[in-house]
């Protein structure tokens, strides 16, 4: 019983690890790549030109740095918990994601795009309620 | 034509990644301590199963694609439409590793889902 209870600690603790840090990456790679402005990719030299503009805009690498967070704590979650229960239980970052496009970038977000998100949030309950982990422990 | 091409990678390339690295770190085992020397570890061992090469590569991939549609388009709208992931990771999860995906789950990455759905309307 124990156990169990450290085991979904565990897999919540990751969780909310992840639909902080890849929302709020999300929204940096959004800032910076704004900045940018839209990228022609051809022909090839076009398209140097715009990697080289992506790697020296700050909020790029902010964003990465926040994505690699968001990684480790989903390939640490995926060692031990289904991905078809990991994915749709982070898919809560999607309302992380309006809120923070609405604060940090002033995104406008449409009163049917908020109610969007609610059903997806009550999606992750109904999810939530599943069990992690349908197929046998790994070889250890 | 632009935005189909690159909606169709971000979410093709990211959830086929995504399921690569799943199979992989199933191989890996359970990550049993949060010290970094034994993260470190877990990761050192991912890297040497090549499904976590494949895995990396097309999420690189789906990673560019983003950037691209990042460029274009609101955040709030783009990651609202990668979530169409949701229904290829369920039935790769259930196809490719063998996740049993009972009706309840079904039933939430459906909800999920419409939300997308909806959500995506919002922004017309």
């Amino acid at each position: 019983m124990t156990l169990r209870r450290t085991f979904h600690l565990k897999t919540y603790l990751l969780i909310a690890v992840m639909i902080i840090a890849g929302p709020l990456g999300n929204v940096l790679l959004g800032k910076g790549m704004k900045h940018i402005g839209e990228l022609a990719v051809w022909p090839p030299h076009q398209l140097l030109h715009a990697g080289l503009k992506i790697f020296t805009t700050g909020a790029v690498w902010l964003g990465i740095v926040s994505l690699i967070t968001f990684f480790v704590a989903y390939m640490l979650a995926l060692s031990w918990a289904d991905y078809s229960f990991v994915q749709p239980a982070s898919s809560l970052a999607y309302g992380v994601v309006a809120l923070l496009a609405y604060w940090m970038l002033g995104e406008q977000i449409s009163p049917l795009r908020w109610a969007g998100i609610a059903v997806i949030c009550f999606g992750v309950f109904v999810v939530s309620r599943t069990n992690p982990r349908t197929t046998g422990a790994p070889l250890a | 034509m632009k935005q189909i091409i690159i909606f169709a990678l971000i979410v093709i390339a990211g959830t086929g990644g995504e399921l690569c690295v799943s199979r992989a770190m199933k191989k890996v085992g359970e990550a049993r301590s949060f010290r970094p020397g034994a993260v470190a570890q877990v990761i050192l061992r991912a890297l040497r199963v090549p499904w976590m090469w494949v895995g990396v590569g097309m999420m690189a991939t789906a990673f560019f694609a983003l950037l691209g549609a990042l460029s274009m388009f609101n955040v709030s709208f783009v990651v609202p439409v990668t979530a169409l992931s949701y229904v290829a990771g369920a039935f790769g999860g259930a196809a490719f590793l063998g996740e049993q995906v009972n009706r309840q789950r079904w039933l939430g990455v459906l909800l999920v889902a419409i939300g997308v759905t909806l959500v995506f309307l919002g922004n017309r």
